[in-house]
């Protein structure tokens, strides 16, 4: 057993030092190994993504918003779905049973917003609905 | 699997029935929603008000088992009880006059009643919270659904406004009641109120100031929800920006549920360090009032009127709490209950009298109601009466318990300066009074139509309710003193 302050955070301390290693592993090899381009959008912050720089006022659309809901409506369902996984033999049917309810709780509300719309992203489809 | 882990009993589950039946109806609208699509269904309100009345008998039957449910994390006592029925109540009356407001509005739509029953999960957990982590998620649950109701018209400026002056300073009060929660269970090792409270009477190793320091961490939470001095800045704007109903709504069922629970786990938990935060709630129950009642002589707008009123309210729920006996959480309780009748009648009237766009939400645009409306007219002024305390209506034996439960523990100045208060307060009630009835009729009244259905309905419950704790209150004072005894 552990009983000084340096044994019981000795691991944390391994952990620490193989994210910072890791961080600076990863960015050194690029820079030794890789290539060289230099031009304006290989400069900029994210560089497959959006423009980083303007107005702060700038309005962008809703979905992503709903997409990352969405994702948190899953992310979540997938969260508690693997403990239960793990401990599923020992609880039986009763925790199939809670974790249906669970499921369907989900799924209502996955049926609300494919019903709203949320998933039509095409300006088409959507007047075609209407 | 711990060797001593074991499904909930039969009886946990029913303890826990209100929550589910509200969780389902909510979902239930959810869906019937989605199946109506784009277009908008009418009658959603019915499915909400059957799934209240259905959360109501559930409570009845849960009430009526007390006990603790699912490894302690809920006590349904007689208090859970009296609250979850309380704010069910509110659910009710909120539900009967938001149909002809939203459809007014154009905005007529399930996921407004479906948000508010999933509200009303978060206040009946609050009610029932036995334990920190509990008491944190039925606040969240209660609020998130709030802040999106404060700003349901959303392309209103007002709601908008509202919305994420709500949602910004909410968040941030919560965040400190979540560092105090984190603080006393690393000073305790226990999130459970029972546990918190044996272990802070019988062990001499918790450093007194700094469970202080964690009961004054969770003190500003619970304070922004029942906007108690010095946090009660947002009230005012939140409550004036907010669509009427759910004005009615915010102001009556998440201020007594998060009451409920800031009595449960200051009288269950921190009781034997009473002496830390009691001087606390005394400063803070007498700024609450004296600021609540003075900002509101100068409004002319009836929304700030009645937010500052409801500052103000607070105040005296908290002269109560710091009497600190049972006799004082029997007079919060009895208060709490008159309060929401008077306040949500009130708000039920305004979102007849605002008109579509709320244009006339001026205290002068009442001018000569009484001649055009009697009936609305009398009604209003009977909540208003109330609200002042006169004798015969709820308000007034509010007031005379809670400063009774005051006198009793010798609280003397902050009795006698709350009755200066309310004497103060008297002047802004009977200034909407006078405008009611003594002045001509202005362009404003002419263009009225008879209240809706709904909210004559539940202008008329609200006005009855608070007649007769006027005039019999010891049917629910009874009540209220058998169920005050928690955390012994």
């Amino acid at each position: 057993m552990p009983t000084t302050p340096l044994e019981v955070y000795f691991p944390v301390l391994v952990q620490a030092l193989l994210g910072v290693g890791l961080a600076l592993g990863l960015v050194g090899a690029s820079s030794l190994l890789g290539k060289k381009l230099k031009n304006k959008i290989k400069d900029s912050p994210y560089e497959c993504g959006m423009a980083p720089q303007g107005s702060a006022e700038e309005r962008f659309s809703v979905k992503f918003y709903l997409v990352a809901m969405l994702f948190i409506l899953f992310d979540i369902e997938a969260v508690f779905l693997y403990p239960w996984v793990v401990v599923y033999k020992d609880l039986g049917m009763i925790a199939f049973v809670e974790m249906a309810i669970f499921v369907i709780l989900i799924l209502s509300g996955f049926f609300y917003i494919w019903k709203k719309g949320v998933l039509d992203w095409s300006q088409i489809s959507r007047i075609q609905r209407k | 699997m711990p060797a001593n882990f074991a499904f909930p009993t039969e009886a946990e589950y029913i303890r826990f029935l209100p929550e589910t039946i509200l969780i389902l109806m909510g979902t239930l609208i959810m869906v019937l929603e989605g199946f109506a699509g784009d277009g908008h269904r009418k009658g959603t309100h019915k499915v909400a008000l059957f799934g209240l009345f259905l959360a109501m008998a559930a409570a009845c039957y849960a009430g009526s088992n007390p006990g603790p449910a699912f490894s302690d994390f809920l006590l349904v006592d007689g208090f859970g009880t009296f609250f979850r029925m309380l704010v069910l109540t509110v659910g009710i009356l909120a539900v009967l006059c938001s149909p002809s407001y939203l459809s007014r509005e154009r905005a007529d739509s399930g996921e407004y009643y479906a948000l508010i029953l999933y509200s009303l999960v978060g206040q009946c957990i609050l009610a029932t919270a036995n334990e920190l982590i509990m008491v944190f998620i039925g606040l969240e649950i209660s609020s998130i659904a709030t802040y999106v109701l404060a700003g349901y018209l959303r392309d209103d400026k007002r709601n908008n406004e509202s919305a994420i002056k709500y949602f910004l300073l909410g968040s941030f009060a919560t965040a400190f009641l979540l560092y105090g929660v984190a603080w006393i269970y690393g000073l305790t090792g226990s999130t459970n109120l029972a546990v918190i409270r044996q272990y802070l009477q019988t062990s001499a190793t918790a450093d007194p100031a700094l469970v202080g320091l964690a009961a004054g961490l969770m003190f500003v939470g619970f304070a922004f929800k029942v906007s108690a001095a010095p946090f009660q800045a947002w009230t005012p704007d939140v409550y004036q920006g907010a669509p009427a109903p759910v004005t009615a709504f915010m102001s009556a069922g998440p201020k007594a549920a998060a009451f409920a629970v800031f009595i449960r786990v200051y009288i269950t938990a921190f009781d034997g360090i009473a002496e830390t935060w009691l001087p606390v709630v005394w400063v803070s129950a007498l700024a609450t009032m004296v600021i609540g009642n003075f900002a509101a002589l100068t409004q002319t707008n009836i929304k700030r009127v009645l937010a500052y009123s409801s500052i103000a309210h607070a105040g005296y729920v908290l002269v109560a709490v710091a009497a600190h006996s049972q006799i004082g959480t029997a007079a919060a309780m009895f208060y709490l209950a008159s309060y929401v009748f008077m306040n949500i009648g009130a708000f039920a009237l305004i979102s007849h009298l605002s008109r579509q766009g709320e244009r006339y939400v001026q205290v002068n645009d009442l001018a000569g109601l009484s001649q055009r409306q009697p009936v609305t007219a009398a009604l209003f002024a009977i909540f208003l009466l109330s609200l002042i305390g006169v004798p015969l209506t709820g308000g007034f034996f509010g007031k005379f318990y809670i400063f009774k439960a005051a006198l009793d523990s010798q609280l003397y100045w902050l009795t006698v300066l709350g009755l200066l208060n309310s004497a103060v307060a008297a002047y802004y009630y009977l200034r909407i009074i006078v405008v009611m009835y003594f002045h001509e009729p202005g362009h404003a009244t002419e263009s009225l139509e008879e209240p809706a259905a709904g909210i004559r309905v539940a202008s008329l419950v609200a006005a009855l309710a608070v007649v007769v704790l006027g005039v019999a209150p010891s049917l629910l004072l009874n009540v209220a003193s058998r169920s005050s005894a928690i955390g012994r």
